[in-house]
């Protein structure tokens, strides 16, 4: 297939580069200033160099990666609240021209999940998103194969950096804000850390997995959600949770409608007590009782395997 | 569950005693008599009703037949019995509050915590390795009846709000693991 991949960060960057792998063609490349365009394929390589050099991919302006030759447009713009633009106008785009579109952005899927399936039912394009849940894991086809119907709950650890904070507070008995520090020097949390450790990431993906489980009968967004972060959590509370047999992870449930993400209580030997940046997510089936999917939640080549598998999953045109 | 009458099962019951010495001996009185073992009384002194009158919370195990003897011989005795029950409290919940848990007054904490929540915090522990005027933690463990720990879990988090307490809650039903 041929592919127009928006966002040259850290997913975007990753699926140019092992687009060729997995036996598809990168026909454009956009970051926030410039883009490269071509037809026959870009050279991946070059643009990604010329990105390092000059930080932008090419000379072109964005927008052209939009209106390039191409069978599915992969989002990896950045995640944005409220009207999820750039990624959903981009989104928009595509249908219009009745292409496909693979997202790694939440925003399009978490806040306006009902007009992306309006565009989507007015359009030859299909949406898929796997790589917005979980990265590496696969979440969203899981739940598809069961048949959303036949999943009555969801919850998981779907947050690696505060995971990380959270599992080494309690291995080494240290304060929020040392291994927050810490985190921050390994790269494992960003110079920011608010979308993470305030679980506003984790809930954009419990919302994006209620609306599949939902379907057409509600539509979630951020709004609907509780959210509570673990900025809050002393190393006491972490320390009289051991004593017990128990651990305190931040944790996302989807169940009976409501959306709810806050630090938890698990107990330490259970599935969910994942460690490190480690993810997982459990879905309660109607007929096979419980799936545990674990994994790596984050990172470029990661995420990019999850657009790629999405991409393997269209129809071809 | 079998429903053997000869089976020994939880009860609680509920009673409103007049505020006069002795009281709370004359009601444990039929419990024994009639083979009852007292597992814990809840006093709630200085709580009263509206009536004037002193909530007292007993849990013991009896038989059920041993059980209907006690209401029985309770009710003889003019006690008032606002509720009498079987394994009223047949959950347990963990949670663990942090915060300034001593500067907003623990014990009132616990006790509105309690009241709001009619549940029995069986279990406490604190730790508050920057001194009790530092942030600190304590874990709770409530014992609520069957069906009402959603009720229980969302009046404690009312309860933590108006405190600035942060909650750490168990997962919610079915999420045992
Ligand atoms: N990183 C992960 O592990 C992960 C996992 C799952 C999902 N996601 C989601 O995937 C998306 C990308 O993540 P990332 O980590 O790659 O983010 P990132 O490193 O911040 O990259 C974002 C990219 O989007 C570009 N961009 C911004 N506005 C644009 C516009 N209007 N048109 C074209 N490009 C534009 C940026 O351009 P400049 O380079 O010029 O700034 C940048 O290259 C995000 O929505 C994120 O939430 C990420």
């Amino acid at each position: 297939m041929k592919l127009a991949v928006l966002g040259a960060g850290a997913v975007g960057r990753s699926v140019a580069e092992l687009a060729g792998d997995y036996g598809h063609t990168v026909t454009a490349l956009a970051d926030s200033s410039g883009a490269v365009v071509d037809g026959d394929g870009i050279d991946v390589d070059a643009a990604l160099a010329a990105k390092e050099a000059d930080g932008t991919v090419g000379s072109a302006r964005p927008e052209t990666a939009l209106e390039a030759e191409y069978d599915a447009l992969v989002e990896a713009t950045p995640t944005t609240l409220g009207d999820a633009e750039p990624g959903f106008g981009h989104v928009e785009a595509a249908l219009e021209r009745d292409r496909h579109v693979v997202l790694a952005n939440k925003g399009p899927v978490a806040e306006r999940y009902a007009d992306v399936r309006a565009l989507e039912r007015e359009s030859a394009g299909d949406v898929l998103f796997e790589a917005t849940v979980g990265g590496a894991m696969p979440v969203l086809s899981t739940i598809d194969d069961f048949d959303p119907e036949h999943i009555t709950a969801a919850r998981g650890v779907l947050n690696g950096t505060a995971n990380f904070i959270l599992s080494r507070m309690a291995a080494e008995g240290l304060g929020y804000e040392h291994v927050l520090a810490e985190a921050q020097d390994l790269g494992v949390a960003e110079a920011d850390p608010t979308f993470d450790v305030e679980g506003t990431d984790a809930a954009l993906k419990c919302v994006i997995v209620a609306n599949v489980l939902a379907g057409e009968r509600r539509e979630y967004t951020l709004d609907d959600a509780t959210v509570e972060g673990i900025s809050s959590i002393p190393g006491s509370a972490l320390e009289l949770a051991q004593e017990d047999g128990r651990t305190i992870r931040l944790i996302g449930e989807v169940a009976d409608g409501d959306v709810r993400v806050g630090p938890r209580l698990v107990p330490e030997n259970a599935a969910l007590s994942v460690s490190g940046t480690r993810n997982i997510v459990q879905l309660e089936t109607e007929h096979a009782g419980r799936l545990n999917i674990s994994g790596r939640g984050a990172g470029g080549p990661e995420t990019a395997s999850a657009v790629l598998a999405d991409v393997g999953r269209l129809p071809e045109a | 569950m079998s429903d053997s009458q000869d089976e020994v099962r939880a009860y609680t019951v509920r009673l409103e005693l007049v505020d006069e010495p002795g009281e709370l001996l004359r009601a444990l009185h039929p419990i024994a008599d009639n083979g009852g073992n007292l597992l814990s009384i809840f006093h709630e002194r200085g709580n009263m009703t509206p009536r004037g009158h002193i909530p007292v919370e007993v849990d013991l195990e009896a038989t059920p037949e041993r059980f209907e003897d006690i209401v029985e011989a309770l009710q003889a005795e003019n006690f008032n019995i606002i509720q009498a029950g079987a394994e009223r409290y047949s959950e347990a919940l963990t949670i663990v509050l942090s915060g300034h848990l001593v500067n907003t007054d623990l014990s009132h904490t616990l006790s509105h915590i309690q009241e709001a929540t009619e549940a029995t915090v069986t279990d406490l522990s604190l730790s508050a390795p920057e001194g009790t005027e530092d942030v600190s933690s304590a874990r709770l463990r409530l014992a609520t009846e069957a069906g009402n720990a959603d009720n229980a879990l969302a009046a404690v988090r009312e309860i933590a709000a108006e405190k600035e307490l942060t909650v750490v809650e168990p997962l919610t039903a079915g999420g045992d693991a």
